[in-house]
């Protein structure tokens, strides 16, 4: 019984939200590994990316709620989201046939194309908190739990409660949706194959006569559907706020960093390696010993290795720690010059 | 010739533009801006040194501007005398015993023959006791400092020495930082090196925000001491009374436009100093080394410079300009606040400064600061006067209108992104193109 006490309280404080955090990195990753590996720079901007595609979820929800288009205990933003990501990748469109394509068709140095993403990212911060406003939105609506603590309690007479909120499920559910897609995407459409040619060599995938101009089309646009899903699913689990999203870029960074860039399995494992670690880190390990241990052996203290406040801080420390030991990542990413 | 003429009409359309902010605003708020401007010019200095002679990315400034501003309530604060009954000693003992089992397993990873694995482990584990520790011996301590009357003090506070010091201490601070940084960090290839000093400093903002002990984190540190005198005690000298019946202003104002003006002749003194060195040492064949490293890495390295040292060189002197501009920048705000230490305003912006002044280009570097932090300033008036005249003709209880109103201030976000972007795709080398040498 103590065992299972301890094993929901992990999974309850520990796992869920974990993984839920570790979803959110994930997509995110994968737009900033997706940009890299084909379009060949660090995306400074798509942490506001992410914002704008959040941005018109909430525009979009207020106005079906305000036309009182209801579905159940359904959450609208999740029905809204078809829409917004066609406007995020509208806006991807737009930004690189004014900006980013002129720096491709010079063939400038990486490091030039990452000067130019940290003014897209000015911009559209600026846009975003014109149009919106830099204050805090919630915009969830419908049943906010699939478990509640004293529903668990009861069902199973245990002393740990166990809490899903119903973010944390659409989250999980939809990133291994979109993930599933994606991969099967790249691995098995004739589009996604050439994709990845494009990716492994420009040349010589010029020279097999395949459309470059297609494959930047395609790449913005699972750059913005990951953008806008990603953004609006952390938003949801933890209300928009634009400032938030220029601290999310590190994060993600160093999830796409840490699995190895250019590679989208790495993408993933670093997502869930960067959430994971923080929140291991800044957990206090009182309670789970207070299940597990004798009660004479019990230590003072939160045993916590990091107090909470440097929860963020871990995903820098890891991926400094990375960098150092080991720059390719765990799954060996492309290296671009 | 036509350079100088070049440089000397951008500088003066510059001070122009501060002294219509004088005339029609009022003469405080152009010295502020004056005051902030030279600062920020100092900090696109040590940016330009590293990108714009020697090709490194360094996202950091935000950490190296803190670092400076550490640095002031290091030398300048008075100890508190509890503190250090407390058992200050034993936070110092313990940072030290993380810092020696750090060195020792850099020593062991370097030094042993063991295989690889054998010295992950004992690296993990050397770190993993140092750290464990490190917090068992400085625990209790900080929790008696942080005790000590919390609203007040509740830190160990520093030397009560003159603030002036602290600029050097605080350049020397960021330096020694920077070195640790450097040495680690240097070998990555470039954007990668952004995103790690990125992350490195937002590390040392945490540190900051969260160690009450050192800086009394989120509570900030207030009253630091003035290397110019305090408009109170200016209001009562004769002189400043009969400058008051001279201009016929109030002795408020003109007392803090006195202290205002001593703040920009010590900053201009600074800036000034740091330019000659910089400009004698783009001139010398450090520079022109440099610049070779920068354009062509393999061939430098061929003609047997030393690739790895002299980056790091390099990083470090730039840090350090760095350093001393955030420690300037305290001394002037007064007071230590680890919040205000936002990436947008500290790394990025210095960014757009020294891209759209010209990187490489000292002079270039200056007026960009000059002209990006006038225009960070004085684009919110902008905007909201941009904003109501494009509305004027919407009645006032409109949504739209307030909202757009409301809003409007965030329009300068938006006006340094479409600066950086123009610059960036119509002028590539900035206001003041580098020099061809």
């Amino acid at each position: 019984m103590e065992f299972l006490n301890s094993f929901i309280l992990i999974t309850n404080y520990i796992i869920i939200p974990g993984l839920t955090y570790g979803s959110q990195l994930a997509l995110g990753a994968l737009g900033i590994t997706i940009v890299y590996t084909v379009l060949r720079f660090s995306n400074f901007a798509h942490g506001e990316f992410m914002s704008f595609g959040t941005m018109s979820t909430i525009l979009l929800t207020w106005v079906f709620i305000d036309s009182k288009i209801k579905f159940g205990t359904f959450p609208t933003a999740i029905i809204v989201l078809p829409l917004s990501i066609i406007f995020t990748i509208i806006y991807c469109l737009l930004v690189d046939k004014f900006v980013f394509k002129f720096y491709r068709q010079q063939k400038s140095k990486s490091v030039i194309a990452l000067i130019v993403s940290i003014g897209v990212m000015f911009f559209t911060g600026g846009l975003i908190r014109f149009i919106i406003g830099p204050g805090d939105k919630n915009f969830m609506d419908g049943e906010r739990f699939i478990l509640k603590a004293k529903d668990f309690k009861m069902l199973t007479g245990l002393d740990e409660g166990l809490t899903i909120k119903s973010t944390q499920g659409v989250t999980i559910i939809l990133t291994i949706l979109l993930v599933i897609l994606l991969f099967w995407f790249l691995n098995k459409t004739k589009t996604g194959k050439s994709m990845r040619a494009y990716s492994d060599n420009q040349e010589l995938a010029l020279l097999s006569g395949i459309n470059p101009e297609r494959i930047v089309l395609i790449t913005w646009i699972i750059t913005g559907t990951l953008a806008c899903v990603a953004g609006t699913l952390y938003g949801l689990d933890k209300s928009y706020k634009p400032f938030t999203y220029l601290h999310l870029v590190l994060p993600i960074f160093a999830a796409a960093i840490v699995g190895g860039v250019g590679n989208p399995i790495g993408a993933i494992i670093g997502g869930f390696v960067i959430s994971f670690s923080e929140l291991l880190i800044t957990f206090a390990y009182k309670k789970f010993f207070f299940y597990i241990l004798p009660d004479n052996f019990l230590p003072d203290g939160l045993l916590q290795i990091l107090s909470t406040d440097y929860k963020i801080a871990v995903s820098f420390i890891i991926l400094v720690l990375v960098l150092l030991i080991k720059p390719t990542g765990i799954y060996k990413g492309k290296i671009i010059e | 010739m036509q350079d100088k003429q070049h440089i000397i009409l951008l500088f003066l359309s510059m001070f122009i533009l501060i002294a219509f902010v004088g005339f029609f605003q009022s003469w405080n708020l152009a010295l502020t801006i004056f005051n902030l401007c030279i600062i920020s010019s100092v900090m696109s200095l040590g940016i330009n040194i590293q990108w714009g002679n020697a090709g490194i990315v360094n996202f950091g400034v935000m950490g190296f501007a803190a670092l400076g501003g550490l640095a002031n309530i290091i030398v300048s604060m008075p100890p508190t005398a509890k503190a250090w009954d407390a058992g200050a000693i034993y936070i110092i003992i313990g940072i030290i015993i993380f810092i020696l089992s750090i060195i020792f397993s850099i020593l062991v990873w370097l030094k042993s023959e063991l295989s690889k694995k054998k010295k992950y482990i004992i690296n993990f584990f050397l770190i993993i006791l140092g750290y464990f520790l490190m917090r068992y011996i400085i625990d209790s301590p900080i929790k008696a400092i942080e005790a000590i009357e919390p609203a007040k003090t509740g830190y160990l506070g520093g030397l009560d020495l003159p603030v002036i010091i602290s600029w050097p201490i605080g350049g020397m601070l960021a330096a020694l930082i920077a070195y640790v940084i450097g040495k680690i960090s240097l070998g990555l290839r470039s954007d990668y090196l952004a995103i790690a000093t990125l992350g490195i400093s937002e590390i040392i903002i945490y540190i900051l925000k969260n160690e009450d002990w050192l800086s009394r984190g989120v509570k900030n540190v207030n009253g630091l001491p003035r290397p110019v005198p305090y408009e109170i005690d200016l209001q009562s000298e004769l002189w400043v009374l009969e400058l008051t019946k001279f201009f016929n202003i109030p002795v408020s104002e003109i007392s803090s436009i006195i202290v205002k003006l001593s703040y920009s002749c010590i900053f201009l003194l600074i800036l000034i100093g740091i330019l000659l060195l910089l400009e004698i040492a783009q001139k010398s064949p450090w520079g022109r080394m440099m610049r070779a490293i920068r354009d062509n890495e393999v061939s430098a390295n061929a003609m047997g410079k030393d690739i790895k040292t002299r980056h790091l060189q390099v990083f470090v002197i730039g840090s350090a300009i760095i350093g001393i501009a955030g420690a300037m920048l305290t001394t002037l705000d007064g007071q230590f606040t680890p919040v205000t230490y936002q990436p947008l305003r500290f790394t990025f912006l210095i960014w757009i400064m020294v891209i759209i002044g010209g990187s490489g280009n000292n002079f270039g570097s200056i007026i960009g600061g000059f002209l990006i932090w006038f225009f960070w300033v004085q684009s919110e008036p902008l905007g909201l006067w941009f904003i109501s005249q494009i509305t004027a003709h919407i009645s006032d209880t409109n949504i739209i209108k307030s909202h757009l109103l409301e809003n409007a201030a965030h329009i300068r976000l938006m006006f340094m992104g479409m600066i950086l972007l123009i610059t960036l795709r119509f002028a590539p080398k900035g206001l003041i193109p580098e020099v061809k040498r």
